[in-house]
């Protein structure tokens, strides 16, 4: 099958590469990127595995194809760490709250929950339900996620305080 | 020196050890993406596997034609049933003593099943060459209800054919597996017969899945230059893995290396031999290449291990003033078309006798039947140990029908039944000796937490409203007490395919006083890393941060049967701490001979052998460790290491009380979950954090079992919930929070008292969801109903009991 060419910002890099037109973007992502945090859970978008940002929205990665995002800007959990390797607020608080156990939602669970406290920065316990209810979970039963979630966003509203 | 400053209690708490909330050593490799899961791996030259599926139940195979798949650019090989045979690969022997095709041999036995596995360059073309391979089937009947299945002319497993004995002894019917019976069925009969009241009905647990969310995968790679075979895959036992590849693949075990990389979540799904890790191992040898194959959420849901599918016809006899006087119950299991269980060998109902529960019954009775159905193999533990959670639902909505029966209070019935704190250890009827328990006391402590006559008298009110026509909302208020029997187990009784389930840990102590531990189980999200360190630490007083735990490859790690049935830390624990003590035995002669005195004039003190008396004069673990590499000490060899394999006297007991209290909307069928009291007793806990997160975690898969998931079939033997907009896992937004309590009551037979935990809120939570349906509904006619309680079957509840006017 012909392959086209695409060009994407992956967590701040430049990259390209040759994809066929139905290359998955996780496959492109987890096989040619060799960037494997995103997981595939489900490929039909119920689990949120491989959930990354594109353009500044959430999206399940294992159903859009790499054509269709050809030049956009995608951050997935591998970017949400500190520039000096340290964890960053969320994956820090994640490990701190006991919000994960297998780790493999974790990626996408992080990757959501950032974007979540762009649109939300003071969300209520029911908005971060709802606003992770495209992620499933199947070790934690979400209370410690939910709690990670909300201290991520305390942390992050007092450093955004401290910073003005 | 800051040890000399130090109390023994902060020497402790620098340790981490057990009883700390240590936070996750893994975490920081998962929460940034760097973990390494079966799909990660990637290897050059590597190939990759997908298999040709059945669409029917129940069908022959005429014939396969690979040709327009293998004409395709990039298609390897088309391997069947054919190929196969001359390796004498095309069938599997399973864990349950039974064989499983691994590509169809003449025909299909349920759908999904194996027909042909094409190896490709990668998964796009592998997928398209699957779609080519066509396949001439001839539809036979279909037996999708095992009742049915006995009394049917259609035979199942023709390969059987007239073979009137099984792996656990005589077949009945052509499609019947094992009859399995236990206690006294003689003196039960004739305690029912004299009983005051017997309480009768079917219970039924329904069949589901594990689903962990990574899917089961493998990558085989054969290395024709040395001879060696790399098996990575999602194994729960990699050891048992490669002891099976090596029995049945003709392969030196030597030659064999299994690696279980991380696992996102196994639940047991991950337990079993499945037919793709036979294929991509025999790809491998073929084409001398990498082969990795990773099913999809679909082939997951319907070809890998379901769970439970068990019909439980229960009676149970009781005084009038309500003491159990005895229990018998028939089984009739579902296995589906191979018999895959995973099990013990000498138990193929698994410990389905634990299922007089809690309570001290003195006469019980107890027959499984096995059958074959065109159904999906399997029936491993999903969370729970071999068919505990089975017993546990059985013998608490017994309970509860029998409090019906009675008109008597649930919670008090289970009370005046509870095996009392002085009755340690107990016989049970059906031939366990229950370790350590002290149910009344969390029993007392549950009910105080949720103020549980406040609830009753709260409910009373909203029955009145609601004949009153005030409200349309009932209160359930769900009682479960459970029992459960983990930790398999005793050599003596407990083996799979041969291997006694001991488990092991090899510790060594490095020149500087940190260590390395490997053991011969596999983590899958229970956090092993950080809680096995904290073991070692409170054993050989060296910080658990300064410990490594490393598990699942073959070649390094001790052998053990692997992590299931909340079997890690009564064996493997176990195992560990005998061999920290192992370590700690020569650091005390190692101490003595640096202070100059006898051994038995030094003494453990958290970190340290202190002279008895002068407890100024002591040598840290730290400094000991680096004289056993740097001092020739008469009569010692050099070197800080020990092993240990631990074969369990007994098996543990853990036990909890849960309580769940639940709106249920008449009109719709809708539940809402108030308030969800979970009290375990696990025995000594290792790391309270991690207690409360599997606490969390099993809760919310009884919830999604109990109230909405299962594995559903038409007659026509197809599978309805094959992805998961139609196989219910739970979001956060439909997941309520728990309130976690605990009890201690230590294992007397376990090194450290510990019990094991990971299961017990699986088999609590189905019973306490369930029991809080049937409960909403009591008071309006309800004595029992079938799981899963979706709002559909809730509404239809209310229906049927002319709730709808």
């Amino acid at each position: 099958m012909s392959k086209m060419h695409v060009k994407l910002t992956v967590n701040g890099k430049q990259v390209e590469g040759l994809a066929e037109p139905r290359t998955l973007l996780i496959h492109f992502l987890r096989e040619d990127l060799k960037i494997t945090g995103p997981h595939i859970g489900c490929e039909t978008s119920h689990c949120g595995a491989c959930t990354v940002d594109i353009d500044g929205k959430s999206v399940k990665s294992c159903t859009t194809f790499v054509a269709q995002v050809n030049g956009a800007d995608v951050t997935t959990v591998e970017g949400l760490t500190n520039d000096d390797g340290s964890l960053g607020v969320l994956q820090e608080m994640f490990r701190e709250h006991h919000g994960l156990q297998c780790g493999f939602c974790t990626p996408g669970m992080i990757t959501r929950a950032h974007r979540l406290l762009q649109e939300n920065p003071n969300p209520t316990e029911e908005d971060i339900r709802f606003g992770m209810s495209g992620n499933l979970c199947r070790c934690t039963g979400y209370q410690n996620i939910v709690k990670a979630i909300a201290a991520s966003a305390d942390m992050l509203n007092a450093q955004k305080e401290a910073a003005e | 020196m800051n040890d000399q400053t130090l109390t023994p209690e902060e020497r402790a708490a620098n340790l981490k050890g057990m009883g700390s909330s240590r936070k996750r050593v893994e975490d920081v490799r998962f929460t940034q993406g760097k973990g390494n899961y079966v799909d990660d791996i990637k290897l050059d030259g590597m190939l990759f596997g997908a298999f040709v599926r059945s669409p029917y139940a129940h069908a022959r195979v005429v014939s396969v034609n690979k040709e327009a798949a293998l004409a395709i650019p990039g298609v390897v090989a088309v391997l069947t049933a054919e190929d196969l045979a001359p390796l004498g690969l095309h069938w599997m022997p399973t864990l349950a003593g039974d064989k499983q095709m691994v590509l169809a041999d003449g025909k299909v036995l349920f759908q999904g099943q194996e027909v042909a596995y094409v190896v490709a360059e990668n998964r796009y073309i592998a997928a398209d060459a699957a779609e080519l391979v066509e396949v001439d089937y001839e539809e036979l009947p279909v037996l999708t209800d095992p009742f049915e299945a006995l009394k049917s002319d259609v035979v199942l497993r023709e390969d059987l054919a007239g073979q009137t004995d099984g792996a656990h002894g005589p077949r009945k019917h052509h499609n019947h597996i094992f009859t399995w019976e236990q206690g006294d069925k003689d003196a039960t009969e004739a305690v029912l017969g004299e009983a005051d009241v017997v309480a009768e009905e079917m219970v039924y647990y329904h069949r589901t899945h594990p689903c962990p969310l990574e899917t089961c995968g493998c990558v085989a790679s054969m290395d024709k230059v040395t001879g060696k075979l790399t098996l990575y895959g999602t194994f729960q036992a990699p050891h048992a893995i490669r002891t099976v590849v090596s029995l049945i693949s003709g392969l030196a075990e030597h030659n064999i290396r299994v690696i279980s990389p991380d696992i996102g979540g196994g639940f047991g799904n991950k337990v079993g031999a499945y037919a793709g890790y036979v294929c991509s191992v025999v790809a491998s040898i073929v084409t001398g290449q990498p082969v990795k194959w990773v099913e999809n959420r679909m082939e997951n849901l319907m070809s890998t291990a379901f769970a439970r599918d068990y019909w439980m016809q229960g009676k149970i006899a009781a005084t009038k003033d309500g003491k159990i006087t005895g229990l018998w119950c028939h089984t009739t299991a579902d296995h589906g078309g191979f018999d895959a269980c995973a099990d013990p060998t000498k138990f193929p109902a698994g410990f389905m006798n634990i299922c007089t529960g809690s309570y001290d019954i003195p006469t019980a009775y107890l027959a499984v039947d096995g059958v074959y159905t065109n159904k999906a193999p399997g029936g491993v533990a999903y969370r729970c140990s071999f068919r505990v959670t089975e017993a546990a639902y059985f013998i608490e909505r017994m309970i509860e029908v029998l409090a019906i029966k009675l008109n008597m209070d649930a919670a008090e019935l289970r009370r005046i039944n509870f095996i009392k704190a002085d009755q340690f250890p107990y016989q049970s009827a059906l031939g366990w000796e229950y370790d350590s328990g002290d149910y009344h006391t969390a029993w007392d402590k549950a009910l105080k937490a949720v103020g549980y006559e406040g609830l009753r008298a709260e409910q009373a009110q909203r029955i009145e409203d609601f004949r009153a026509g005030k409200t349309r909302k009932l209160l359930g208020i769900g009682l479960t007490h459970f029992t459960e029997i983990v930790g398999a187990g005793p050599v003596k009784n407990c083996d799979i395919l041969g291997l006694g389930m001991f488990d092991s840990c090899e510790i060594r102590i490095h020149p500087t006083g940190s260590a390395i531990a490997r053991l011969g189980t596999i983590s899958q999200g229970q956090g092993h890393a950080t809680t096995f360190a904290q073991i070692i630490a409170s054993e050989i007083g060296l910080p658990a941060d300064d410990i490594t735990l490393e598990e699942g490859d073959t070649d390094t790690a001790p052998y053990g049967l692997g992590t299931y049935g909340s079997r890690s830390t009564p064996v493997a624990g176990a195992a560990t701490a005998m061999a920290a003590r192992k370590i700690r035995a020569k650091a005390q002669m190692i101490a003595a001979y640096l202070l100059e005195v006898h051994d038995n004039d030094v003494e453990w003190d958290v970190d340290r052998f202190a002279v008895k008396g002068a407890p100024e004069r002591f040598k840290t673990m730290k400094e000991i460790a680096f004289a056993a590499y740097n001092q020739a000490i008469p009569g010692l060899e050099p070197g800080l290491e020990a092993v240990s394999y631990y074969d369990p006297p007994n098996m543990t007991y853990p036990f909890g009380a849960y309580i769940c209290v639940m709106e249920i909307d008449v009109d719709t069928g809708e539940w809402d979950v108030r308030q969800f009291y979970a009290l375990d007793d696990c025995g000594t806990r290792i790391n309270p954090m991690i207690i409360e997160g599997q606490v969390h975690g099993g809760v919310t898969e009884a919830l999604a079992i109990a109230m909405g998931q299962e594995i559903a079939y038409d007659e026509m033997g197809n599978v309805k919930t094959a992805t998961l907009m139609d196989f219910f896992l739970p979001t956060a937004w439909e997941t309520p929070n728990y309130t976690t309590d605990h009890t201690v009551t230590p294992s007397p037979h376990h090194p450290i008292g510990a019990k094991g935990v990971g299961e017990s809120p699986n088999v609590g939570g189905v019973p306490a969801f369930s029991n809080a349906v049937h409960d909403a509904f009591r008071p309006f006619g309800l004595v029992q109903s079938h799981m899963p309680h979706d709002h559909w079957r809730i509404w239809k509840i209310a229906n049927g009991l002319g709730m709808h006017g």
